[in-house]
């Protein structure tokens, strides 16, 4: 729980940590001469940094690129000249032109902008100082996690606050914003905006690079020498996306290998990771990413966009956490993961293929790092009330309204549960409970509204209704609402989602015995495995902690060979059991899908629209009560699955993305799922595929 | 002992007849081609007089002049007098009588030691806490009559157990006495040492060779599970230049002659070896020979390997040497690259035929500071690729460039301190140079003064190139002063609870920033986890230069104060830089050697218990590679297997039989089908000698022993002059088995210590 002390803007986590509010200071003082004060930063190492121009010219001079450029000059048959001025092109594309003016002007706006959004900016001072001495030791990489756009450069905001080096930032944006393709608005505004961010520190990363060599290599050795001169601390998303479920998402391992590779080339003596959790009582986009992922389009990013946005600024978005974590030194993780020598054969500059060890570590590091941003992320009341929502019938949210006193009544009970799985709970300890809650629903407005003791689901409404709306326009509206309240509740699922699957397994194995227990574990967590990241090899461990968890909740008991539900812990146990339902049900509908409807081939195209018209007909005929089988992103997810089960095989002809569709394995895998028959079925060691 | 050697059946004293016959034979025939060069060897002067007699430094009684727990003469050491000033004391060194101011303040800032918390060593030699000495009377009763010199006082013992590792002067300062050798011999010349090596053999007796007494390789400690007696052989007395030949520009000389000595007495004829390691006052040729040694000088006279024509080494099995002094020869493998770095364990060198030069008519220091050391390994990197380095150029980082300058004596005017100031300013100010970052190159040119000078102005053109400013000769002569009384300065530390040790490395060229930069920061790392309370010196410098790469140098020290077990402490930081170093593509050492305990065993050999390729290691060191070995099992956990010298050695079409098992098949002959003597001058031998061994001999000091089977080896395919049949003592060595084979089926094995079993399994 947090210790609120309004006066100087301090929060004190049950953790013991003391979160500061940075916006407090900002808003007793002059916003402009905080902007404009005099920085004394510490670089890395204490050296003087080299300018943009240096760097790009070693980049371009490296011998990495020209070894690249030779071979590619041989395979188009092009001059090496003509190939270098093409690198030389992308990397003029690509980079970033940090300069401190900009960032007096960012740190300017964005205090404007903050201060009109946010309640507070609360940032763990402790982290912050580990961060400062980091940077001055090591090369230092913050891999925050993405869950909307504000998280951009607020990251930078906070280190220009504090006077710690502000990062290079890996973005990967369209095209037009390059000024690479025509938009309806004007070229030159694309432009400006592109500068303004790369004077602000961002580094354009393309979308789609697919096999574009010569990019690759372009991109790489940029990446590799900002992080072997320490230039400066380099920001990524090791989630590649910005998560819409605000749930974690299966870490990207294209950049994290070139992140690395220096410290595995012995090019720096470490590396620091710097994993950011960032926690947002209430996301600007939410219900931009609602309608998203039902399957209505978003509209781009551009200039006038923003401006029209400027609606939303008018909004209360309570506070922000900004959690930084205990930075992670690549040199201790990877003692026994890597073996340098294995670099000493061959000249460092080659392009090398990584070998299995270091994609095998690179991988296992990625993934620890998305579990410490989970774990270090900061829950709201909100999530948790969230969480108690989801579980009532959807025509009690709807109709008749949920009573109050039963959902706060559950959401007490929830938080006990919340402290008990150690998790970071922000619930203000001065503020009465109830007075906590009914500011939660008062937030989320758009969400929920609080009538008369009862709790309803908000429906969108358009003002003029020409016409009565039909059951399916009603639905969508309804699986909006619903979706954004699953994304409040995913917020908060990391803390459950493992006793959730332990608790899943003892309801659909109905068996105690561990082994099976185990066994059914490992099936859920490989089916789940792009809804519920787990940290490859081990499986064992965190089942292992899932029943200490459930044991230390009274849940259940624990011995050598069993697992048995406690007595008292029915009421946990069905909590997080229905914490998973709507998953495992929304997995049901479409391997349903997929082994009765649809053909043998089928494309991604075809497949998501299908999905959502028969989960629709299914929800309006009641048999199915979970919306979120309507959301791509759960339909995406499971195509990915069943890729890695070889249920699905993409066929390497066609250009469309064209599936296989195994229908036999896909049976087997609906069985199992459904407990007709056991997992050893399936023939996959999930311990060693992941 | 006295059971195996009298309970010897009489076949096997036949066939030792029969070997000595052998080797009789071998002994004299050189003998007779080369009469006139041997019996100027026996003029020398017999085990009486002592060397000093002739003017050389270092007497058989080296308690006369050394210290037993520290480095050095006795009369030489860095004290901190009352006024808070360091004196140097004694009147040997240039720098012996001055007074350093800044050393003190250097030595308390970077430490955060005080002239208050003193560790004193141990000042006197307690010869009772010393064993009695583990005698084998037949042996001692055999080497009277040869008239060889020996002793077994406990001080002249304990001199020759050990070198100087930290873990072994640091016990003896605090009188704490280990296994010492229990006899101590002074052959006088070759024919001396042959002598003992036979009775050794006979008698089943250890023996460790003794050269200058410098070894940082552990190679001089007694192994505590050795339960014969130990013999230690102190060449020092072999001490004689026996002829220069001014047509070949060579001489020959004895190898027990030390550094300082062999320079002084070819200076005396106007001429000059130029071979000048760092502890060349103290260590001997034999020294240089057996561990691959690196002159300061290197660039113009090369290293050992390129000085040496002709080396004559004393084996268990008989005595090996090239039958002549040919530049070059292309009839197999180089025999000496086998000797070379072979740290005693194949046999005792005792004459080396080495390239001679005359005196340079010019010597000039100089020095360039840069503004960092990014641009210092640059301007060398690009000195060795315009192939121009002088005869030494090196690399002083910051923190050695500080400590330099702490060694600075005090100014014998104001005017000098005026200038230093002047200079100060014009580099940090007017230069802008970041004062914690310059770091400084210390150059040495010798040759004709024209040249000198010419090369000299080439030079500082490429340092200017890369931001660096000439810093004077001063500069330049204290930083080499500085590597000769940097181990008096580990004396002095050690009196205040600060411990220090080297090491080095080979890396190439783009990898010597990393090298730097990682083994420093790693020491500083550890240091700091295994609860060093005051942030360690880490420090290091570019010391020579190739054209693929340079060798690194380290200097690590650290305040021990509040540690439970400071050399434990020390040696895993020690251990884990030199990890650090191996995966920073860094060799395991450039001219240190490689020693047993310390680097091999701990580094390589500790990581798998399987093959005897831990000789191998030593003998030829070894590359680490994680490559299976052809015919073995998958190495388990971290183990690490080494591409032995089977690899390196075997030709093309055995490589292919090297997987199968057949080319382990022993022959089934017997010592009686033992090859005639080979006395072949060139080319390899029509029937290479394949040997297998089949059992083993325990333990380390077995050097000489074992040695045989991998000289037998090595026989084989070298052009070599005379060999013997096998060793005398033959009671402890493996039955041998000895194959006709062509050349091109050849294939080695090396092999020792506690695999027989595998070895079995192989064949």
């Amino acid at each position: 729980m947090t210790h609120t002390d309004t006066a100087s803007g301090r929060a004190k986590m049950d953790h013991g940590e003391e979160f500061v509010d940075i916006l407090e200071e900002r808003r007793r003082s002059y916003d402009l001469g905080h902007a404009l004060r005099t920085i004394k930063l510490h670089p890395y190492q204490g050296g003087p940094r080299c300018s943009t121009a240096k760097l790009n010219k070693a980049v371009l001079d490296s011998q990495y690129l020209r070894y690249v450029a030779e071979e590619i000059a041989t395979e188009t048959g092009s001059s090496v000249v003509e190939v270098r001025e093409q690198a030389r092109r992308l990397l003029e594309e690509m980079s970033q032109n940090l300069q401190l003016s900009s960032l007096r002007l960012m740190s300017y706006t964005i205090t404007k902008v903050a201060k009109r959004l946010f309640s507070s900016i609360y940032v763990n001072m402790e982290g912050l100082s580990m961060l400062q001495k980091a940077t001055q030791e090591t090369p230092v990489i913050l891999m925050p996690n993405h869950k909307s756009y504000l998280d951009f450069l607020v990251i930078s905001y906070i280190l220009f606050t504090y006077d710690i080096p502000v990062p290079v930032i890996a973005s990967v944006i369209r095209k037009y914003l390059l000024g690479l393709k025509q938009q309806s608005i004007g070229l030159a505004e694309m432009k400006m905006v592109g500068e303004i961010l790369r004077r602000s520190g961002a580094f354009f990363i393309r979308r789609a690079i697919g096999s574009d060599k010569l990019y690759w290599a372009v991109l790489s050795e940029y990446v590799k020498t900002i992080v072997r001169t320490g230039y400066a601390p380099m920001k990524f998303y090791v989630e590649g996306l910005r998560s819409r479920t605000l749930k974690s998402l299966t870490p990207k391992l294209g950049m994290m290998h070139m992140v690395l590779e220096p410290y595995f080339k012995s090019e720096v003596f470490d590396i620091t990771l710097v994993p950011i959790s960032i926690s947002y009582d209430r996301v600007l986009e939410e219900s931009l990413h609602a309608h998203e992922l039902l399957g209505v389009p978003k509209p781009k990013e551009t200039t006038t966009s923003l401006l029209k946005s400027t609606k939303v600024l008018q909004e209360d978005y309570g506070a922000m956490h900004v959690n930084f974590g205990r930075p992670i030194s690549v040199r201790q993780m990877c003692e026994g993961k890597i073996n340098r020598c294995q670099y000493n054969l061959t000249p460092r500059d080659l392009p090398q293929k990584p070998t299995e060890e270091a994609q095998a570590c690179v991988r296992w590091l990625a993934h620890l790092v998305v579990r410490v941003q989970d774990e270090g992320s900061v829950i709201s009341p909100w999530s948790l009330m969230a969480c108690m929502l989801l579980q009532a019938p959807i025509t009690a949210l709807t109709e008749e309204g949920l009573l109050w006193h039963q959902l706060t009544g559950k959401t007490l009970w929830l938080r006990k549960l919340v402290l008990d799985c150690g998790a970071r709970l922000n619930w203000p300890a001065q503020t009465p409970d109830s007075d906590v809650m009914s500011s939660a629903v008062a937030l989320h407005r758009s969400v929920v509204h609080q009538k008369a003791g009862r709790v309803y689901l908000v429906q969108e409404e358009e003002p003029a209704r020409r016409h009565p709306i039909s059951p399916q326009e009603r639905m969508m509206r309804t699986a909006s609402a619903v979706l954004m309240l699953a994304s409040y509740r995913n917020q908060s699922l990391h803390v459950f989602v493992r006793p959730a699957l332990v608790a899943t397994a003892l309801h659909i194995t109905e068996s105690t015995q561990r082994d099976e227990l185990f066994a059914f574990y490992c099936f859920l967590q490989e089916l789940f495995s792009y809804e519920f990241v787990s940290i490859p090899g081990e499986l064992s461990q965190d089942f292992e902690e899932a029943c200490s968890l459930l044991k230390k909740c009274g849940a259940a008991h624990i011995s050598q060979q069993e697992v048995t539900p406690s007595a008292g812990g029915m009421e946990t146990l069905s909590f997080l059991r229905a914490l998973i339902q709507p998953f495992i049900d929304s997995y049901q509908v479409m391997l349903r899908y997929l082994c009765e409807e649809g053909d043998q081939v089928l494309t991604e195209k075809q497949f998501l629209p299908a999905v959502r018209s028969l989960a629709t007909r299914l929800i309006l005929s009641g048999e199915l009560d979970t919306y979120e089988a309507l959301s791509s992103d759960t339909q995406k997810n499971l195509l990915l699955a069943l890729r890695r089960l070889e249920a699905v095989t993409k066929s390497r002809a066609s250009e469309e993305n064209e599936f296989n569709v195994n229908k036999a394995a896909i049976r087997t895998i609906g069985d199992v799922l459904s407990g007709k028959i056991p997992p050893q079925m399936l023939q996959t060691t999930p311990d060693a595929r992941l | 002992m006295a059971a195996n050697g009298s309970g010897g059946g009489s076949d096997r004293q036949r066939v030792a007849q029969q070997r000595l016959r052998i080797i009789a034979g071998h002994l004299r025939r050189p003998a007779d081609e080369d009469s006139a060069v041997r019996a100027a060897e026996c003029k020398a002067p017999q085990s009486e007089s002592d060397a000093s007699a002739e003017g050389k430094t270092v007497p058989r009684r080296r308690q006369e002049i050394m210290k037993w727990n520290g480095w050095g003469y006795n009369d030489t050491k860095f004290i901190f007098n009352k006024k808070g000033q360091t004196e140097f004391t004694g009147k040997r060194y240039r720098l012996s009588g001055m007074i350093l101011p800044g050393l003190q303040d250097w030595f308390e800032n970077t430490f955060g030691a005080s002239v208050h918390h003193k560790s004193p060593a141990t000042n006197i030699l307690n010869s009772s806490a010393v064993q009695p000495p583990n005698l084998n009377e037949a042996f001692v009763e055999e080497l009277k009559s040869t008239g060889v010199p020996f002793s077994h006082d406990a001080e002249d013992r304990v001199f020759r157990a050990n070198g100087h590792c930290l873990h072994e002067i640091f016990p003896l300062r605090e009188g704490k006495i280990g296994r010492v050798p229990d006899t101590v011999v002074w052959p006088n010349c070759h024919n001396d040492v042959v002598k003992i090596v036979e009775l050794a053999c006979k008698h089943n007796v250890c023996l460790i060779p003794f050269g200058g007494g410098t070894s940082v390789s552990s190679a001089l400690e007694c192994p505590l599970e050795e339960t014969r007696s130990i013999v230690s052989l102190d060449t020092s007395q072999m001490n004689r230049i026996l002829w220069i030949d001014e047509k070949n520009l060579t001489a020959h000389v004895e190898a027990g002659i030390i550094g300082q000595d062999l320079e002084r007495l070819l200076n005396e004829s106007g001429y000059c070896t130029g071979h000048e390691p760092d502890s060349m006052e103290f260590s001997s040729l034999g020294g240089w020979v057996a561990t691959r040694a690196s002159g300061m000088k290197k660039n113009v006279y090369g290293n050992i390997e390129d000085l040496v024509v002709h080396i004559k080494m004393v084996t268990p099995q008989g005595v090996i040497e090239k039958s002549c002094q040919g530049p070059r020869m292309s009839t197999g493998p180089d025999i000496h690259h086998f000797i070379l770095g072979s740290e005693g364990t194949l046999g005792l060198v005792t004459e080396v035929t080495m390239k001679i030069r005359p005196v340079p008519a010019y010597q000039k220091y100089g020095s360039v500071v840069f503004p960092d050391f990014e641009q210092g390994v640059a301007c060398l990197r690009e000195v060795a690729r315009q192939r121009c380095a002088p005869a030494s150029i090196r690399l002083m980082d910051n923190k050695q460039f500080q400590f330099g300058h702490a060694l600075k004596p005090q100014g014998s005017s104001m005017f000098t301190s005026f200038l230093d100031g002047l200079k100060k300013f014009y580099i940090t100010k007017f230069k802008g140079f970041d004062p914690n970052r310059l770091c400084v190159a210390t150059l040495l040119f010798e040759g004709d003064r024209e040249k000198v000078l010419q090369h000299e102005k080439q030079v500082y053109d490429i340092a200017a190139k890369f931001g660096g400013l000439a810093a004077g000769e001063d500069n330049g002569q204290r930083g080499y002063m500085l590597t000769f009384v940097i181990a008096y300065l580990r004396d002095l530390g050690l009196d205040y609870y600060v411990i220090a040790e080297s090491f080095e490395t080979s890396v190439p060229w783009d990898r010597v920033l990393d090298v730097c930069r990682n083994v420093k920061a790693r020491i500083v790392r550890e240091c700091k986890e295994r609860g060093v309370q005051f942030s360690p010196l880490s420090t290091c410098r570019v010391t020579q230069t190739y054209d693929a790469g340079a060798c690194v140098y380290f200097y690590f020290a650290f305040n021990y104060r509040g540690l439970s077990d400071p050399i434990h402490t020390f040696e895993q930081v020690e251990h884990a830089a030199r990890e650090e170093i191996l995966a920073n593509g860094g060799s395991l050492s450039h001219h240190h050697g490689g020693g047993d305990r310390f680097k091999i065993k701990r580094l390589l050999i500790k990581r798998r218990r399987r093959v005897g390729v831990n000789d191998a290691a030593v003998i030829t060191g070894c590359i680490l590679t994680s490559k299976r070995w052809p015919g073995h099992p998958e190495p388990r956990g971290e183990e690490v297997i080494l591409r032995s010298p089977r690899h390196v050695l075997t030709a093309s079409p055995s490589r292919k039989l090297m997987g199968e098992s057949s080319i382990y098949q022993p022959c089934t002959s017997s010592a009686n089908t033992l090859p005639r003597p080979y006395h072949r001058s060139a080319g390899p031998l029509p029937y290479p000698v394949f040997h297998v061994p089949t059992s083993i001999c325990q333990g380390k000091p077995l050097r000489l022993r074992t040695a045989c089977h991998r000289v037998k080896l090595i026989l084989g395919l070298y052009n070599v002059s005379s060999v013997l049949g096998p060793p005398l003592g033959a009671r402890h060595c493996p039955p041998t088995v000895w194959l006709h084979r062509a050349p091109t089926s050849l294939s080695l094995y090396l092999h020792r210590g506690h695999c027989t079993q595998e070895t079995e399994n192989m064949t």
